[in-house]
C-alpha cells in the first residue's frame, strides 16, 4: 500500500522543515527583540523605525516577501548570502524571508507582554530610584517574559507552518515534496494525509506543550 | 505604557537620546546608501524601469487591476464561504452532546493544525482529478478551497470565543423566560457576537488577502504577486519596481483593514450600549493555534 513512497525523501523533507523552522526561530526572536526595544525605547526615531517596520512587513504577504527574496534579491541584485550552489542559497533567502516577516510578529508578543505588567509596577520602581534599565532588567522584563511565552508560542507554530512558503522559490521542504509527489503519484487521498499528519505531528504537540508552559509560568493577577 | 518606563528625559538623558538618534541614523544611513548603490549598479533605478507605473495606464489595466480584482475575489469568496461553515462549527464546539462536540473539535484542530498551502495543493489536485473544472478557473477554486478549510476552522474558533465572550446572564435570561437552546443561540447570542467579533473578522480577512499571494506563487492564480514576471518580462525587467508597486498595494490594503479592525475594536470597547464583550484583533492569532482554547487563553491573560 505504502510502495509509493519509494524513491521520495519524506523525512529529509520534513527535516529541511524543521531545520528552516529553528533558524528562523533563533534568527526573528533575536530582530524582533531588538524591534521590540527600540518601540519601547526612548528615542523617538528608534519608535518610529520600529513602528514602520512592523505595520509594513505585517500587511506584506509572507510569499511576496520570500519570492522577493530570491527573485529580487538573488537574481537581481546577485545578493547569495555567501552561499555557492542554489540550494543552500535558496535555503538561506527562505531563512531571511522568514526572519524579516516573522520578527515583527515576534516584536508585537513582546510590546504585548511589557504592557501587561501593570502600571504601578512600573511606577512604584521608579518611585524607588531605579533607573530605566534597571526598571527594565529587575522588574518588567522578568515579568512580561512569563506572560509571553504563550503568543510567542503562537508565532512559533505560525512559523512552522509558514515554512512552507518556501517551496515557492524552490526549497525541498515538505510543500514541496508534496506537490512533486502528487503530480507523479495516483494516491492522492493518501499522500494528503501523509503530509497533513506530519505537519500535525510538528504543530499540536509543540501547541499542547507550550500552552501548558505557559500556563504554568503566567502571573496570576 | 510605555512612557511610563523612563521619566521625562532630564539634560543628561536627553544628551544621551541625541546621541543614540545620531548612531542610530547613521547606521540607517549606511544601510540605505547601500540599497541604492546596489540598485543603481544593477540600473534598477533608471526612469525606464519605473515609468510604466507612472505614465503608462496600460500596464494598470493590462497587469495590475485585474491582478487585484482576482486576489480581492479569492478573498472574498473565500471569507463569505467560510463564515457560515465557521459559525457552523462554531456553535458545534459549543454544543451539549460530545459527539457532536467531539467531532467538531476534531475537524476543528485538524484544519488548524495545516499550512493552508498543504490545502490548496490537495484542492487544486483533487479538482484536477476528480471534476471537470477547466484549468484556467481551476487556481481559484482551488486557491479559495484551501483557504475556506483553513479558515473556517479559525472562523470557528471565532465564534465560539465571541458567543464565550457574551456576559453569562444572557443566557441566564434567555432560560428564565423559557427560550430553547436553538433560540437562546439564534435569536440572543448569536445577534450579539457577531457585534462581539467583528474586529477579529476583519482582521482575519488581512491574513486571507496575504495568503491569496500563496495561489499566485505555486498554482499559478493570476493575482497580484503573479503580476510581477510578466510585468518584468515587458518592461524590461524592472523586478524592483514590479515588487515595491505589489507590495505597496498589499500594505495600503492590509493597512486600511488593520486601522478599520482596531477602530471597530475600539468603539467596541467604549460603546455604552454593546455588553462589552469584544474578541480583539489580537485574539486571532492565538485562536489560529493549535491545540489553544479560549478559557485557557483567558486564563493567561
Amino acid at each position: 500500500m505504502f510502495d509509493f513512497l519509494e524513491g521520495y525523501d519524506l523525512l529529509g523533507a520534513f527535516w529541511v522543515t524543521v531545520q528552516l523552522t529553528v533558524y528562523s526561530a533563533i534568527g526573528s526572536l533575536i530582530w524582533g527583540t531588538l524591534l521590540a526595544a527600540m518601540r519601547v525605547s526612548p528615542v523617538p526615531l528608534m519608535r518610529g523605525f520600529g513602528t514602520a517596520y512592523v505595520n509594513i512587513v505585517r500587511n506584506i504577504p509572507l510569499t511576496v516577501i520570500i519570492v522577493f527574496t530570491s527573485l529580487g534579491l538573488f537574481q537581481t541584485l546577485n545578493v547569495s548570502l555567501g552561499a555557492d550552489d542554489f540550494t543552500t542559497i535558496n535555503f538561506r533567502l527562505a531563512v531571511l524571508g522568514l526572519i524579516a516577516y516573522t520578527a515583527a510578529f515576534v516584536c508585537e508578543a513582546l510590546r504585548s507582554g511589557i504592557n501587561t505588567v501593570p502600571v504601578g509596577q512600573v511606577e512604584a520602581a521608579r518611585a524607588i530610584g531605579l533607573s530605566f534599565p534597571q526598571v527594565l532588567r529587575l522588574i518588567v522584563l522578568p515579568q512580561a517574559f512569563r506572560s509571553v511565552v504563550g503568543p510567542l508560542a503562537n508565532v512559533l507554530i505560525a512559523l512552522t507552518k509558514n515554512t512552507t512558503v518556501a517551496a515557492a522559490i524552490g526549497v525541498a521542504e515538505a510543500a514541496l515534496l508534496m506537490r512533486e509527489m502528487i503530480e507523479n503519484e495516483a494516491q492522492l487521498i493518501l499522500i494528503s494525509a501523509i503530509f497533513a499528519v506530519g505537519f500535525i505531528c510538528l504543530t499540536l504537540p509543540t501547541g499542547l506543550f507550550l500552552g501548558w508552559v505557559a500556563k504554568k509560568v503566567a502571573v496570576k493577577r | 505604557m510605555t512612557n511610563v518606563l523612563y521619566d521625562v528625559p532630564g539634560p543628561r538623558a536627553k544628551r544621551r537620546n541625541l546621541l543614540y538618534t545620531v548612531v542610530f541614523l547613521a547606521a540607517l544611513g549606511v544601510l540605505i546608501w547601500w540599497v541604492v548603490l546596489s540598485l543603481a549598479d544593477k540600473g534598477q533605478l533608471e526612469w525606464s524601469k519605473w515609468a510604466p507605473f507612472f505614465t503608462d495606464s496600460r500596464t494598470w489595466s493590462t497587469y495590475l487591476l485585474p491582478a487585484l480584482e482576482n486576489t480581492l475575489l479569492g478573498a472574498a469568496l473565500a471569507m463569505v464561504i467560510a463564515l457560515p461553515l465557521g459559525a457552523l462549527f462554531g456553535i458545534a464546539r459549543l454544543s451539549d452532546h460530545w459527539w457532536v462536540l467531539g467531532a467538531a473539535g476534531t475537524v476543528v484542530e485538524f484544519f488548524r493544525a495545516i499550512p493552508v498551502l498543504i490545502l490548496m495543493l490537495f484542492a487544486n489536485a483533487a479538482y484536477s482529478q476528480f471534476t471537470d473544472i477547466s484549468p484556467s478557473s481551476r487556481p481559484l477554486y482551488a486557491v479559495v478551497t484551501g483557504l475556506v478549510l483553513y479558515n473556517a476552522s479559525v472562523l470557528a474558533e471565532v465564534v465560539r470565543a465571541g458567543i464565550l465572550a457574551l456576559p453569562a446572564g444572557q443566557t441566564d435570561a434567555a432560560k428564565a423566560i423559557g427560550m430553547r437552546k436553538g433560540q437562546t443561540m439564534t435569536y440572543v447570542l448569536l445577534p450579539q457576537s457577531v457585534t462581539a467579533m467583528l474586529p477579529a473578522l476583519v482582521s482575519q480577512l488581512v491574513v486571507i488577502v496575504k495568503d491569496t499571494a500563496l495561489g499566485g506563487a505555486m498554482l499559478g492564480f493570476s493575482e497580484l504577486l503573479a503580476s510581477v514576471r510578466p510585468m518584468s518580462a515587458n518592461y524590461g525587467a524592472n523586478t524592483i519596481a514590479g515588487f515595491t508597486v505589489v507590495a505597496v498595494i498589499f500594505v495600503a490594503l492590509n493597512f486600511a483593514l488593520t486601522t478599520f479592525a482596531g477602530w471597530l475594536e475600539g468603539r467596541l470597547r467604549r460603546g455604552k450600549k454593546s455588553t462589552g464583550a469584544v474578541v480583539g484583533v489580537d485574539a486571532v492569532e492565538e485562536l489560529a493555534t493549535p491545540g489553544e482554547h479560549v478559557g485557557q487563553a483567558e486564563e493567561t491573560k
